[in-house]
């Protein structure tokens, strides 16, 4: 293990680890819309769209991440469809991740206790102030652990994103270890970076989840 | 259809040497998953014992393997284990498995652990009212409850283990996905759609494996929450 192979990378591997911050949080935030439109489409039951949305859940949920960029990136150009890597990653992403959403977002709003949606038609509320009132904020406060353990889940997925390419930290090591043949030091740069991103953020997440344990009432 | 892409497919030996990569790949999860579940189930059990230094150890064990992708872990089992024991030239593939049984023993420790501590403690009282020495309260009470407990999980793991072996290309290894784009490059300038029915066969060969897998875990799942 040498200090000054790992000090000459810092500048390359500060870049990687911007990117890789970048894709998440667009990422993230792309799947959690996508997540709250679905789980909404299928908790209302709309006609039709519940089911295309369940077959996408499925589908996105069964499948490697990594086949899905494939597709994105290689196969859809031969049918007219081309897109940046980066525009590729993230649409994976968020194709990826709005699935998981989904299902987070479900289980919240599936998870409220009967009581409280009985209490609220006895006090003659219709059917949009219960969503509103009663289902949504212990729906999302139900679903906080379970959203909390995908946004973990899709930074690491990030890493795959080397496989087309994109510079972020994985691929930012892959390369490093190509020309200069260091793989302990970049290796060790690279779970450092990660530790740094998703340690920290899993305290903050944790302490989320204390704070608004309130979903669980009327259970 | 002359010069349809799918055409890719039924070309010479073309679907068998993708069956056989999905072979590698089925049988490097069974077997990843395999010794990983078995040494996770002791690990599990050791992370219910009063010693904290054992627990804290096997707590950062599991931390580990939350944090580093599992790509990551595959380039660290295949770049820097090799040398750490004086071995060149070990194959991707028993890298591999390593990395693989590792993370999945990490998991699957946890999902032990939650079942164990979760099986009411009454149960646990009565077996030892009953005169059932500790390992006797883990054989015939405790793990039996906590195997249906964790069975969904574990099910939910093996899928997630059958998805990350699409990262096996990247450690060399011929697997479905590897000898696809070797299948796709030789025929490339035959067919241009070649790389479209390519990708989505593979696409829906993992499809067809997870899925069921992910409904009998939800259903199960259900059925243990009425």
């Amino acid at each position: 293990m040498s200090w000054t192979i790992i000090q000459q990378s810092l500048p390359e591997f500060a870049k990687g680890f911007r990117l890789t911050l970048w894709l998440s949080l667009v990422g993230i935030l792309g799947a959690m819309v996508v997540g709250i439109i679905v789980s909404l489409v299928r908790y209302f039951k709309v006609p039709y769209l519940a089911g295309i949305l369940a077959a996408y859940v499925e589908l996105a949920r069964n499948t490697p991440l990594l086949i899905q960029l494939f597709f994105l990136y290689y196969a859809f150009p031969v049918i007219g469809w081309k897109m940046s890597a980066a525009a590729c990653g993230i649409v994976g992403l968020i194709f990826l991740g709005g699935a998981y959403m989904a299902e987070g977002f479900s289980g919240g709003f599936n998870g409220v206790a009967k009581t409280q949606l009985e209490s609220g038609k006895a006090l003659g509320m219709s059917s949009w102030q219960l969503a509103r009132y009663v289902v949504f904020p212990q729906g999302f406060a139900l679903s906080v652990p379970a959203l909390a353990a995908n946004v973990i889940f899709l930074i690491k997925e990030t890493s795959i994103f080397s496989v087309i390419a994109i510079p972020e930290l994985t691929n930012t090591a892959l390369d490093l270890i190509g020309l200069y043949y260091r793989s302990n030091e970049y290796l060790f740069v690279l779970v450092i970076a990660y530790a740094i991103i998703l340690i920290p953020l899993s305290l903050i997440l944790t302490w989320l989840e204390r704070k608004v344990r309130y979903g669980t009432f009327g259970n | 259809m002359a010069h349809s892409g799918i055409n890719v497919l039924l070309e010479g030996h073309n679907f068998a040497r993708l069956l056989g990569g999905l072979w590698t790949t089925v049988w490097i999860a069974a077997l990843s998953l395999l010794i990983g579940l078995a040494l996770g189930a002791v690990l599990g059990i050791l992370r219910t014992f009063k010693n904290r230094l054992l627990r804290l150890i096997l707590r950062l064990y599991l931390e580990f393997f939350r944090i580093v992708p599992t790509v990551v872990l595959l380039f660290l089992a295949y770049y820097i284990l090799p040398r750490m024991m004086h071995a060149a030239n070990l194959p991707g593939s028993l890298m591999a498995v390593v990395a693989f049984a590792l993370w999945v023993a990490a998991e699957f420790s946890d999902i032990v652990r939650g079942a164990l501590i979760s099986v009411p403690k009454h149960q646990r009282e009565s077996g030892l009212a009953l005169g059932l020495n500790r390992q006797q309260l883990f054989y015939y009470v405790l793990l039996p409850q906590a195997f249906r407990l964790e069975l969904p999980a574990t099910i939910n793991l093996a899928t997630r283990v059958i998805k990350t072996t699409s990262l096996l290309m990247m450690i060399s290894v011929m697997d479905v996905i590897n000898i696809g784009q070797q299948i796709i490059e030789a025929n490339n300038h035959l067919y241009r759609t070649g790389v479209f029915w390519v990708y989505g066969l593979i696409f829906v060969f993992y499809f067809l494996v997870d899925y069921p897998l992910s409904r009998w875990a939800k259903k199960m799942d259900a059925k243990q929450a009425d």
